[in-house]
């Protein structure tokens, strides 16, 4: 039995107030709601504010290159598919710098749950535009406001039939660890896009911004129903959605491989028999 | 002198089947126990263009690609007026009736009355092994054994066109000079350097092999795919290079040796990559088959442009190990050594190929497959009583490596002490980040000192011919056989040369480097590249600035003729 203190309690080098906070709280709280031992799960991180969110956590943790914790995430798996591997960083780290290896992650549909803290700006390097930045965000790179056109991650991940896609609110930090724990539990890829404010470079998208706009889909919302996702996939502005907003039973990308039924492959010994008959198929 | 060996020149449009004759062919003749040395010349498309294949073969054993041809097999008319300059007095082309080229030297084969259409390459397998005296049985074995697997529907027609041509071939004069037989060449392989490489890869253990196609590297993964079931292991298609390398990094984290082949292009986009292996401190083995760049420069044929780049990049500085093979055989070995020494210190380790041997095929004497010490074992030094130490400081600079979700025994882990982090920004001994300036000092140091460890484990530099030469060439990776068939025939011409050959070309031992280059007279270095990078990397290290350089960076192979005309020794009389 895991106690919540057992996976972690560090002094953290975020803001005051920042969102971050509050998805640690619920990261931790799914982890110990499913009492995950800790050294069962792999956390994987690029580069940004909330990469550095493993690093507070109680876990094995590979904070690697910016934009590219999926790869590493991938590899993780193929080498040990007992991990429970989660994937969290930011809005730039995973659908700017990292956005071909989220397409393509998405497709392979890797038995890994990606958390991302979205807070629509780049928080790291202090307050650029980043690609779910509102057309017109204002910043000192883009003081014209941004003229790209908002990326809705939510709504390609349903386009593409990922796993299971679900947009979370770091305010909401009960019903944000109930998605956690869904995505973890889900057999393939989990994206959980996870709103959140920048308290010292986003002064549009504040709690308040969010408050008044979200809402969390009623029970009766069948998230099999892929013709509906992508229309509440839309939604927003006025009213933004939370919750499980598609889910499919697709076989997750370790499902091809008989081998990985078979364990870690540190455990498995290198088959120098079979390779001797390779070898004798070259004369 | 150069040895009794022929060249045969095959050359058609892609898709016009010349791989298969070519395959059969060579096959047969490494069976009948000639050895080999082949170079592909292809363009980058897949129909149409002209693609060329080159065999050369010997009854002893030879270690280079010759210019000069001796039998043009041509599938086009386009071969015959390229290549028919090419040959050597005596020598003779083999082609179609219906290319209508009239000319009484060239062997005309009426193909369409031996066979139909479809099977006129094995009509020309027969006509050619003919020629060469081949064992017909070797011939129809080895063509049956290619089209079970490749045509099994077809094989009966196949052999009955080849023996036809075979036939028709029987009793025709050609004047042309048989080679003595070999030896037999008991289970010798037919494999090039991509092959021995994917072969060298799978014996040392490797898990996961991660890659992004690129020429002329592909062959390597296409190889390792095609076996990659039945040996267990994963190999992926990433989406880029920048994800192939990271997958690898993430894969050799959690337990598997992991292999990246690529090319030039697609190793730039790895260089930040690299970097994170050698801040992480985690092996693994990049193959990287060069070709003439910049950019995308000349994507099917030969150069070692890349050295420097492959010395140096990645940003940052921390230890790495470059192997460069020589031959075939040596693609084997030191792929295994670069998965050994990546798994020993915890860096990225590179084996550098470039298309020439990529794609050469040779005779090789099966591979030993000891086995290795178990790569990326469990760590038994690693105490499951205490929290684990991602980088604790050591005298080496190896730390004490543990798997995540495993514990040192190699079962699954079952303490919380068993955690491991890790981290591509400066970190303390746990794996957290830090901005303690103090650590930063300690891990550079740490990372650092596995350079002492490397250079203990350097590969010999081969030194062949005169101790204290009059004429010392110098030479890197593929050139190796060139440069030894060069210096055989200096001597023979009376010149006391010698060779020194690096498949290591990082770390390297500089003193006993410099002992060789100062024992020499005069020093030349060999390149396949325009600015002497190997020299200057000697340069930098052993003090010694070399001189003379002949360096090849038309696209193609480097060849003793190609040598020993630049040396300007080709017409003197010594």
């Amino acid at each position: 039995m895991y106690e919540l203190g057992d996976y972690g309690d560090y002094i953290t080098a975020w803001c005051p107030g920042c969102g971050n906070h509050n998805i640690l709280k619920a990261v931790k709280d799914a982890l110990f709601k499913l009492q995950l031992p800790p050294h069962r799960a792999l956390f994987v991180s690029g580069i940004g504010q909330a990469a550095k969110a493993p690093h507070y956590i109680n876990a094995n943790v590979f904070n690697g290159l910016h934009g590219r914790s999926l790869p590493v995430a991938t590899g993780a798996r193929i080498s040990n598919p007992e991990l429970t591997v989660i994937v969290e960083s930011g809005d730039g780290c995973h659908y700017g710098e990292g956005g071909n290896h989220f397409l393509a992650a998405i497709r392979r549909n890797v038995d890994i749950t990606i958390i991302v803290h979205d807070n629509q700006v780049y928080g790291l390097t202090k307050g650029q535009a980043s690609p779910t930045s509102s057309e017109g965000f204002i910043t000192k790179t883009q003081p014209q406001g941004t003229h790209n056109a908002r990326f809705n991650p939510v709504q390609v991940a349903v386009a593409m039939k990922a796993g299971f896609v679900a947009r979370g609110f770091s305010g909401r930090v009960e019903h944000l660890s109930g998605l956690i724990q869904q995505g973890i539990k889900h057999r393939g890829l989990a994206l959980i896009d996870v709103l959140q404010p920048c308290v010292s470079f986003n002064k549009v998208n504040t709690y308040g911004w969010y408050n008044q706009r979200c809402y969390i889909l009623s029970e009766g919302y069948d998230p099999t129903d892929r013709n509906q996702a992508m229309l509440v996939s839309e939604e927003w502005g006025d009213r933004i959605p939370l919750g499980v907003i598609y889910k499919n039973d697709r076989p997750a990308f370790e499902d091809h491989f008989p081998v990985m039924k078979l364990g870690p492959a540190a455990m498995r010994p290198a088959r120098l028999d079979t390779l001797k008959e390779i070898m004798e198929s070259f004369s | 002198m150069e040895k009794n060996s022929l060249n045969i020149l095959i050359g058609g449009e892609a898709g016009q089947g010349l791989v298969t004759l070519s395959q059969i062919l060579t096959r047969a003749i490494v069976r009948a126990g000639y050895h080999i040395i082949v170079t592909q010349s292809y363009q980058s498309r897949i129909r149409g263009g002209h693609n060329s294949y080159t065999l050369r073969l010997c009854p002893d054993e030879i270690m280079a690609p010759r210019e000069g041809l001796d039998i043009v097999v041509a599938l086009n008319k386009e071969t015959v007026e390229l290549h028919s300059p090419e040959l050597k007095p005596h020598g003779i082309v083999v082609l179609d009736e219906a290319l209508d080229i009239k000319n009484a030297d060239h062997i005309t084969v009426p193909f369409n009355s031996l066979t139909s259409d479809k099977f006129w390459n094995a009509s020309a397998v027969g006509v050619v092994s003919g020629i060469l005296g081949l064992d017909e049985s070797v011939v129809v074995r080895t063509a049956s054994d290619f089209f079970a697997k490749h045509a099994p529907d077809s094989t009966e027609e196949n052999i009955k066109s080849l023996v036809a041509g075979r036939n028709w071939m029987k009793g025709r004069a050609t004047g042309f000079q048989k080679l003595k037989q070999p030896e037999p060449g008991n289970g010798r392989l037919m494999i090039n350097g991509n092959e021995a490489i994917a072969l060298g890869a799978l014996s040392a253990g490797m898990k996961a092999m991660c890659f992004y196609p690129m020429t002329p590297a592909t062959s390597i993964a296409i190889t390792i795919c095609e076996h990659a079931e039945k040996m267990g292991v994963i190999a992926e298609q990433a989406e880029d290079e920048i994800s192939a390398i990271n997958m690898a990094i993430g894969a050799s984290f959690c337990g598997s040796p992991s292999l990246v082949p690529t090319s030039g292009g697609g190793f730039s986009l790895m260089a930040e990559g690299l970097s994170l292996a050698g801040m992480t401190e985690t092996p693994v083995v990049i193959a990287l088959a060069q070709r003439p760049g910049p950019s995308t420069g000349l994507p099917t044929r030969t150069e070692q442009g890349d050295l420097e780049f492959a010395l140096h990049a990645g940003h940052g500085e921390f230890p790495r190990a470059v192997f460069a093979p020589g031959s075939v055989d040596e693609c084997f070995r030191l792929t295994r050594k670069a998965f050994e020494i990546a798994d020993k210190f915890r860096i990225p380790t590179i084996i550098m190929t470039d298309q020439f041997l990529a794609d050469c095929y040779c005779a090789s004497d099966p591979f030993t497959m000891d086995e290795l010490d178990p790569i990326n074992a469990c760590d038994p030094e690693v105490s499951p009583d205490e929290p684990f130490l991602t980088y604790r400081i050591t005298a080496t600079g190896v730390s004490p490596r543990l798997f995540p979700g495993l514990s040192h025994e190699c079962v699954v882990a079952h303490s919380a002490h068993e955690l491991v982090i890790a981290d591509s920004d400066e970190h303390t001994e746990k794996g957290h980040l830090t901005e303690d300036l103090s650590v930063r000092v300690r891990m550079v140091d740490k990372r650092n000192r596995k350079n002492d460890g490397l250079k203990r484990h350097i590969v010999d530099p081969t030194f062949c011919g005169n101790s204290d030469p009059d004429l010392l060439l110098v030479c890197w990776g593929s050139t190796r056989g060139a440069v030894h068939e060069a210096c055989d025939e200096l001597r023979e011409m009376g010149l006391r040369a010698a060779y020194v050959h690096l498949s290591q070309v990082w770390p390297i031992d500089e003193d006993s480097v410099a002992g060789i280059l100062r024992a020499a007279k005069e020093i030349v270095s060999v390149e396949s590249n325009s600015t002497a990078q190997f020299a200057r990397l000697l340069r930098r290290e052993t003090g010694y600035r070399i001189e003379r350089n002949v360096l090849r960076y038309d696209g193609l192979p480097m060849t003793p003729e190609f040598i020993i005309e630049k040396i300007g020794l080709g017409s003197r009389n010594v």
